[in-house]
């Protein structure tokens, strides 16, 4: 078990916990294992297609998975998980 | 849902709005939450870290500016509560990349610039299907009178 961290505009889908325990060995079982725990945040983490969406970033220990392993990256039961949305939008094309 | 902004922070976002022309700036809202009721209490601008030659359109915060952010919330006893950007020479309604890009918990504060010149802004909220946006009604609160010091 391993604890990952929630970020503020994910906490009503864990019944406003900051922090939860979740099951797995790499990065995209915790994801599974947490979404498995709260159905509600699935649709905020992933897409239609399953993909993670594009705003959802891991931090493994303060690292960016994507410097990492990516969704494979190996946890272990001491590794600190962050789920961290990066912000962004923009206009509509002309 | 409303969100109560004082007019001052109102103006600072309109000025990073203004400044950042004709790129798009952005920039947190920090604030409390009370019942139905989002109450700003301060803002922190942002650097838009979008590839430059997209910035007229689009915005990015990275996420270690997010952590700070909400460290910097948490140490003045406040949270993030949405999240202010700008339309230049456009509405300051929703674009569908908005919609990908957002979340349903945070207020979205949009800033049309027209020319340079700040027009409006609006605040927008994800429906929880992820849908459409609702719009949501801003109150500017009322300063409180300055004291007379003899």
């Amino acid at each position: 078990m391993s604890l990952l961290r929630i970020p503020t505009p994910l906490r009503p889908y864990t019944q406003g916990q900051k922090q939860i325990m979740v099951e797995g060995r790499t990065v995209a079982e915790a994801l599974q294992s947490l979404a498995r725990q709260f159905p509600a945040i699935e649709p905020h983490l992933f897409d239609e297609t399953g993909a993670l969406r594009s705003y959802v970033n891991v931090f493994l220990n303060d690292e960016d998975v994507r410097t990492l392993q990516g969704s494979a990256t190996p946890i272990g039961e001491e590794d600190r998980i962050m789920i961290l949305p990066s912000i962004a939008g923009g206009a509509h094309e002309r | 849902m409303t969100l109560v902004i004082p007019p001052y922070l109102l103006n600072a976002i309109h000025a990073h709005a203004a400044s950042s022309y004709p790129d798009e700036g952005a920039g947190f809202i920090l604030g409390t939450v009370q019942d139905a009721k989002r109450i700003a209490r301060a803002v922190l601008p942002q650097a838009n870290n979008f590839e430059s030659s997209m910035r007229r359109r689009r915005y990015s915060i990275s996420p270690q500016d997010m952590l700070q952010a909400e460290r910097e919330a948490h140490a003045m006893g406040l949270e993030i509560i949405g999240i202010f950007h700008s339309h230049p020479d456009h509405p300051a309604m929703p674009s569908e990349y908005d919609r990908e890009h957002s979340l349903p918990w945070f207020l979205y504060l949009i800033t049309c610039v027209d020319g340079g010149r700040v027009i409006e802004s609006r605040v927008w909220r994800l429906r929880e299907d992820r849908s459409a946006f609702n719009e949501v009604p801003f109150d500017i609160e009322t300063p409180i009178p300055c004291k007379e010091t003899l």
